[in-house]
């Protein structure tokens, strides 16, 4: 007899994406649609020239309330959460002590005492307890209420557009990494300008109860069924989005075994603010220099790469995919990967065992997709 | 509901083969298409290449999963469909037409017999789907 499967989550819009026709898998521990009819390229460039719509409300949240809220947070985070105002967020990472990766996240603040942090799905548990488990004696009140909200994003040219029909807030005057505290059709909503595909668009977080409302009135806003209209997204195109624009995903291009340098992100790493949490190992790597380095890659034969297949130049192995995959808008096969830093340089011809098969590629500059300016 | 057309021989990974005198034309099923979703690449052998029957010939992408194709019958290989390079989204517009990826010619004309009628087919994908 074998063991009971392990029950799957489902976020407050299941119900609609089995009714839409989503195909649902397992993503760190939720049932989650992957594509819906329209198929994953053409939700990818809906995406990239009108709007697409987004569940992603398995993210996990905690509240940190008190008057050391913003001291607590920086001393466990990379960024430097003492610079942000009320009303914006950043871009961070929590660190272990060796300068790695527990998480990617977004810190917003909404006042001096009050922060919430925004964690991947997968990864909710597991930063909460690292989270909790390093509070010495501050005054902060720790609160982890992923349960309650929905998150969905609107991302694309046309999301502002879209959702100002619904949302009271002037939204052309939330700028990027800002946020608005208003409503959308009436329901009580944070509004934020952030996005994991390189679009401009909004992420809205709001009570779960009024997850299916949201989605319903954004996607009629959005003309979802004219040719131009929104187009609800699963998770296939959500990750060749972020791919295309050069964004790591945890688990592939960061985890607990790369450092921020290496993974390019020493632009969230803020080694002047004060001590954090694997601050000394990072100075020590920053003076050393870094031994290899995340790249990204055009493949240039035929053939796609894929997760965790060997990067070799002149037949030895010098590394590994972290994330490989057709990019639908570039219409190339691109994907990114740890190198040594010597060979790290754009031009660099590389090889990549595609099951067995040696595929050549070129290293290229990320990101790969930057949107026109407007 | 998928497409199973009634004159085809099927096998359980999902593959079609029309009978032309000798040679087997080989492709995947509607069922196949639609459960890959869109496909992105083809990888098919060459002309000359031989194979066994349940071997892999190739294999199809989509943007996020990689499938093999096996073919239902031993032979050689008289021609792949090379336009599937640039168009493979042929695969899931016409699956049992345009979307034809290899012709063998057959080694043991006896082997499409053991291969599913469209019926058997029928059955086979929706028991596999509960």
């Amino acid at each position: 007899m074998t063991a009971p499967a392990l029950k799957l989550k489902s976020t407050p819009l299941y119900s609609i994406h089995r009714k839409m026709g989503g195909r649902m898998v397992e993503f760190g521990g939720w049932d989650m649609p992957v594509q819906y009819p329209a198929g994953t390229v053409e939700e990818h460039v809906r995406t990239r020239t009108r709007a697409g719509l987004f569940d992603v409300s398995h993210m996990g949240e905690v509240d940190v309330r008190g008057p050391d809220a913003v001291a607590f947070i920086n001393r466990l985070v990379s960024n430097d959460a003492s610079k942000l105002v009320d009303g914006q967020a950043q871009y961070s990472a929590l660190t272990t002590p060796e300068g790695t990766v527990i998480d990617d996240l977004l810190v917003y603040r909404f006042a001096e005492d009050h922060l919430l942090l925004v964690v991947n799905a997968g990864t909710t548990d597991k930063d909460w307890d690292w989270i909790c488990s390093h509070r010495e004696n501050e005054n902060v009140e720790l609160r982890n209420v992923s349960a309650d909200y929905c998150q969905i994003a609107l991302q694309g040219p046309d999301a502002l557009g879209i959702l100002q029909k619904l949302a009271r807030l002037p939204l052309s005057e939330i700028k990027y990494y800002h946020f608005g505290d208003g409503d959308v059709n009436g329901v009580p909503a944070i509004v934020s300008r952030t996005g994991y595909t390189g679009e401009d668009g909004f992420e809205v977080y709001a009570s779960p109860d009024k997850a299916e409302q949201l989605w319903n009135k954004i996607l009629d806003a959005g003309n979802f069924g004219a040719d131009d209209g929104v187009l609800p997204c699963g998770l296939a195109a959500r990750n060749t989005l972020r791919l295309e624009a050069g964004m790591s995903l945890y688990g592939h291009e960061i985890d607990e075994t790369t450092t921020l340098l290496e993974a390019n992100l020493g632009w969230i790493t803020k080694l002047n603010k004060g001590d954090f949490i694997g601050r000394d190992r990072l100075l020590a790597q920053k003076e050393e220099g870094i031994g290899r380095k995340l790249i990204g890659f055009e493949v240039t034969d035929r053939g796609i790469a894929r997760d965790g297949q060997d990067v070799l130049i002149d037949g030895q192995r010098v590394g590994r995919v972290t994330s490989g995959s057709p990019a639908p808008f570039l219409k190339k096969n691109i994907g990114m990967a740890y190198v040594p830093v010597e060979v790290a340089n754009e031009g660099r011809t590389i090889e990549i065992d595609v099951r067995g098969r040696m595929v050549v590629a070129q290293v290229v500059p990320l990101p790969f997709y930057k949107r026109p300016k407007q | 509901m998928a497409n199973v057309p009634e004159n085809l021989h099927y096998s359980k990974d999902h593959e079609w083969v029309r009978v032309e005198g000798e040679t087997a034309v080989i492709g995947i099923t509607d069922h196949a298409q639609d459960q890959l979703g869109d496909v992105v690449y083809v990888e098919l052998p060459r002309a000359g290449d031989e194979f066994v029957a349940n071997e892999s010939f190739g294999s199809v992408e989509s943007v996020k999963a990689v499938s093999e194709i096996f073919t239902p019958v031993s032979g050689k290989v008289g021609e792949a469909n090379d336009s599937l390079t640039d168009e493979p989204e042929k695969v899931n517009k016409d699956p049992y037409g345009d979307g034809w990826m290899i012709k063998i010619k057959m080694s043991s004309s006896g082997e499409v017999d053991s291969l599913l009628t469209a019926a058997e087919y029928e059955d086979f994908t929706k028991a596999e789907s509960e």
